[in-house]
């Protein structure tokens, strides 16, 4: 194994914390932190799993929470139908059932939309998803069975072998090891083959076509893998939530994932993390001492592209514009 | 179909339309002459809505206040340009999101501040509140033609002003080839500091002319931001024709799928299905034009110049 | 590991001060930003106004009010609800505007065994399958007042109608209500994008041709001052008058007044409330929220008023006991503090049974907008889920 780098330690360090902090804090009483630490390393999974093909990949989508709401819808769907009968081909409550379902129709979802996204490049693409995304969000808006607008309350979370997802700290450790598990996958499909082909075609598409690839198969994969996993991070959610709805999916969720990228640092393993912690964490301290919160957090936003270039891992790194 | 209905909609979705063009010329100005991601243009078009309010208050006639308020917005759009915007040219698309997202929050969260979460309703002089009758049996209110009338005129400037004038050979230049227009004595930063002023006129004034009708209010840029990039992406990135195309084609989409959709449906599906199904659809009706335009033309109705 | 886990949570739960001499927490979860604030802080208003009222305290225990927002998110409501729960273990959760932020937050109040109290959302779940011992309510069930409205419709001998609502849960409840009740004949229906659709040029042209009696449209928040400022633009006023639930009050009114849209006045909604309603509860409330604010209380400030009467019968019926959840759950379900829309019952689903009136819009004495009863549309009317709810 080799010997790790600033970045490697920064990252082992984070992620400890990660694991250790939030378990430790439920211990001595204080599960609120808990529960924040959940959804922080939720939000972190569809982020690391938008870095795939953002960060690495040069496809910038602005339709991201389409997946994350796919995939908790795909969980909650199937509970209603266990409790109110209909449809029973997909009454289940069981949890396994339910994360192919998520991260199947994820995966279907990303396999069509991409196959059409792909074509288009840049600003051009950055739209295509937010309209695909648009589609599926109204699309759920109109589904009354399934609460339309108003939401879906799960009555009961997935039912797992060995694991309660009702005790908090069991949800927890599944969501926090989920993410270690996304980042090495993350990071193994970018040091393979076919992540180097990925993040050359992000640089120059047109060299690595002259030499024979097909980047557009290529792209389509790395979007599909993103897709299945951050499927994943929504039945997660679901779980978490005991709740869906459409105002998951909307276009500013799916910005927000991508501020939370760029602000961490794209295409790096960590950057993704930090910056869902920073968002999560943000809020939940400058909320505390004024509604007006999202001044103070528009102007860090602005000092952080201004002034620490390659986002809050680069900042960390000592990257900063004047070093 | 009602003939009468008929033409009253397509005159709604040609306003609609125009009060779109007024926004996506502005951004479509910047992002093509300055290669600038400006997602904070709905901020601009929201707080031209609230100064124009307010001093419809104060000067007590709304038509004096759009003309005061236009170059204020104007002159807020410069001073942006010159303390953030101009830092991030060189940089890439996503430090420009990320950073006119931070932008937004600022402008949003300063104008509740001042103005407070309430919004404004703006009153409009009695003249301009009635209906007016084209012709026999077409009545319609008469703000709204004003509204046309205003964005064709600005449409109209808007092309002369391109194609026409020294300053639309600059900034054609500039975009083409900036470093040569520098090179032969001309100011392009100052030449962009303009454009990016004149995007947040535009942007401002669309946000004054909506404030009668709905009011000022603190998301309504956000709602708007969306659509005037689907209607710039549409038309082609950087071409006033494009958007002008596009801006009406996504109105009278809109307007006519919000109106018709219906009984369209209604001839193939039961009432009951017809009734859910088209406002679903009539509300993802942009988004389907546009991916189906971007699926056969991946660079929109008309693709940018080759660099 | 588990079992270890679980003795230290049982430990830190227990070591919390005792129960008597304790102060009364309350949450309360509203939206303090985004556009929508303007509603929060109007119900934030009332919250304060009612603290005073009390003294702020409840059966001589002090009261301890913490705020939280939503930020108009079910997923930021959800967590804002379980600090509350969850750090400041707080006794009471209340509050809650939005359908999707309350559905959201149930869970998380009531699995703790904390109490629930909606003082505006409430979405059909809630009041049927989802009923639960511990909420209560102190708004109405989505249904109920456009139901009221189908009435006094079919009163008035309206033959045909035409409606216009957001294409939503709630503006499908709304719709769904006054069809219910409606005898005549709906001539046409159009549900809008919701929540950015706020031109309505196309829709009013399709009711104006449709040669409908009235017009019913359902608007909450800003798209209604905008739809009666187009409605008035459109010069609809004589053809086709206008019936709203929702669509018109307090917060508005003012502001429509301030840009001169005369067409409202005289336009008429149902409500369970009205600043007007005779008792002493809602005179004390009104007078003192005028003069302390300078404006008429919107209907969100009155049932967010009652929330806090509610909590305090509770405390004062267990002599501030709080730990006697069974008794404070059999004072609620009495109903039997001074509600500001005068005496109603709780159902077995605990929505209110109450009145329902006809509002019109009126100026006062001063020359401000406000409404005024017209009269009473239902009594005692118990919203049409209740059935479904397994609660006695």
């Amino acid at each position: 194994m080799k010997s790790l780098d600033r970045t490697g330690w920064i990252t082992v360090g984070v992620m400890l914390l990660l694991g250790v902090l939030p378990p430790f804090f439920y211990w001595i009483g204080n599960e609120f932190y808990l529960l924040l630490a959940t959804r922080l390393v939720i939000l972190a999974i569809a982020a690391v799993s938008l870095n795939l093909i953002l960060g690495y990949g040069g496809m910038a989508s602005f339709g991201h929470a389409a997946f994350v709401g796919i995939g908790a819808y795909a969980m909650g769907i199937p509970v209603y139908h266990e409790f109110y009968g209909g449809f029973s081909a997909a009454a289940s409550t069981n949890g396994l059932f339910q994360l192919a379902l998520s991260v199947g129709l994820s995966a279907l979802f990303a396999l069509i939309t991409g196959a059409i996204s792909l074509r288009t490049r840049g600003v051009y693409f950055i739209m295509i998803t937010m309209a695909f995304a648009q589609m599926v969000f109204y699309l759920f808006q109109s589904l009354d069975e399934y609460g339309g607008d108003d939401g879906l309350v799960i009555e009961m979370r997935s039912e797992l072998p060995w694991i309660n997802l009702d005790h908090p700290l069991q949800m927890y450790l599944l969501s926090f090891v989920s993410l270690v598990v996304a980042m090495g996958v993350v990071h193994m499909i970018v040091n393979s083959r076919f992540g180097m082909v990925l993040r050359g075609a992000k640089g120059n598409d047109e060299r690595l076509v002259t030499l024979g690839f097909n980047t557009y198969l290529y792209r389509l994969t790395a979007y599909v893998i993103a897709g299945a996993i951050c499927g994943f991070a929504g039945w997660l959610t679901a779980n978490f939530s005991t709740f869906v709805s459409p105002s998951m999916m909307g276009w500013g969720r799916s910005g927000e994932l991508m501020f939370m990228v760029i602000l961490g640092g794209a295409a790096t393993a960590l950057g993704p993390v930090l910056g869902a912690a920073a968002f999560i964490l943000i809020e939940e301290i400058l909320s505390s001492f004024t509604v007006y919160w999202h001044l103070p957090f528009g102007l860090m936003l602005i000092g952080v592209v201004l002034f620490a270039r390659g986002g809050l891992l680069g900042m960390l790194q000592g990257r900063g514009r004047g070093k | 179909m009602d003939t009468t209905l008929l033409f009253i909609q397509i005159l709604n979705g040609v306003q609609l339309g125009l009060l779109l063009f007024l926004v996506a010329s502005g951004l479509t100005l910047v992002f093509g002459i300055l290669d600038f991601v400006n997602l904070a243009h709905g901020s601009i078009y929201m707080l031209g809505a609230f100064i124009c309010a307010s001093l419809t208050f104060l000067v007590g006639n709304f038509l004096i206040a759009v003309l005061l308020a236009v170059p204020i917005t104007g002159v807020i759009g410069y001073l942006i340009e010159r303390v953030l915007i101009r830092q991030l040219y060189a940089r890439s698309h996503l430090d420009h999101v990320l950073a006119t997202f931070g932008l937004i929050l600022v402008i949003d969260t300063t104008v509740q501040i001042i103005w407070g979460p309430a919004g404004i309703s703006v009153p409009l002089p009695d003249w301009l509140n009635g209906q007016t009758e084209l012709f026999a049996g077409v009545v319609v209110p008469t703000f709204r033609l004003i509204i046309i009338a205003a964005g064709l005129a600005v449409a109209a400037g808007l092309f002369w002003l391109v194609n026409y004038t020294r300053l639309g050979m600059l900034i054609r230049a500039g975009a083409s080839n900036s470093t040569m227009v520098s090179a032969l004595g001309v100011d392009i930063k100052t030449l962009f500091s303009l454009v990016f002023a004149l995007g947040a006129m535009l942007a401002g004034l669309a946000g004054m002319l909506i404030s009668p009708i709905t009011e000022a209010s603190i998301n309504m840029g956000g709602e708007v931001i969306i659509t005037a990039f689907v209607v710039i992406i549409i038309g082609g990135i950087g071409s006033m024709k494009g958007a002008f195309v596009a801006a009406i084609l996504v109105g009278l989409i809109d307007t006519l799928g919000r109106s018709f959709l219906d009984d369209v449906f209604a001839l193939f599906m039961s009432q009951n299905a017809a009734e859910t199904a088209a406002p679903a659809i009539s509300a993802m009706l942009i988004y389907i034009l546009m991916a189906v335009i971007l699926a056969l033309r991946p660079q929109g109705l008309f693709p940018p110049k080759v660099r | 590991m588990k079992k270890i886990l679980s003795a230290a949570l049982v430990a830190t739960m227990l070591t919390t001060p005792a129960a008597w001499a304790r102060d009364v927490k309350i949450g309360f979860v509203t939206t303090l930003t985004t556009g929508a604030a303007v509603i929060g802080n109007d119900i934030k208003k009332a919250v304060d106004l009612a603290m005073e009222h009390i003294g702020g305290k409840m059966a001589g225990l002090n009261v301890q009010l913490i705020y939280a927002d939503d930020g108009f998110k079910p997923e930021t409501g959800k967590q804002a609800t379980d600090k509350l729960v969850k750090q400041d273990n707080v006794d009471f959760v209340a509050g809650y505007v939005w359908s999707h932020v309350l559905l959201a937050s149930r869970k998380s109040v009531l699995d703790a065994g904390k109490f629930l109290i909606s003082a505006n959302a409430g979405p059909s779940p809630i009041a049927g399958k989802l009923c639960n011992r511990n909420f209560f309510s102190t708004s109405w069930q989505n249904d109920q007042t456009p139901m009221a409205m189908g009435e006094v419709l079919n009163q008035k001998g309206v033959k045909s109608l035409y409606i216009i609502a957001p294409n939503y849960a709630a503006g499908k409840n709304m719709v769904a209500g006054v069809e219910r009740t409606f005898k005549g004949k709906i001539l046409g229906k159009d549900m809008t994008t919701w929540p950015t659709q706020l031109d309505f040029s196309a829709e009013l042209a399709k009711a104006k041709a449709s040669g409908a009696e009235a017009l019913f449209i359902f608007y909450p928040g800003k798209a209604g001052g905008a739809f009666i400022k187009q409605y008035q633009q459109a010069g609809m006023k004589d053809v086709m008058p206008l019936y709203t639930v929702f669509t018109v009050d307090a917060l508005s009114l003012p502001k429509l007044q301030k840009a001169g849209f005369t067409d409202i006045l005289g336009s008429q909604f149902t409500q369970e409330w009205d600043p007007s309603l005779d008792n002493a509860q809602n005179k004390r409330f009104v007078a003192d929220f005028k003069a302390k604010y300078g404006s008429y209380p919107s209907f969100y400030a009155a049932q967010a008023y009652d929330a806090i009467f509610l909590i305090k019968s509770a405390v004062e019926a267990v002599n501030g006991n709080l730990d006697d959840i069974d008794g404070m759950r059999a004072a609620m379900k009495s109903a039997s503090f001074p509600s500001v829309r005068g005496k109603f019952t709780y159902g077995n689903n605990h929505f209110p049974i109450q009145n329902f009136y006809l509002r019109e819009v009126v100026k006062d004495a001063d020359g401000n907008w406000t409404t005024k009863v017209v009269k009473t549309v239902y009594e005692n009317n118990q919203d049409p889920y209740a059935s479904q709810c397994p609660l006695k």
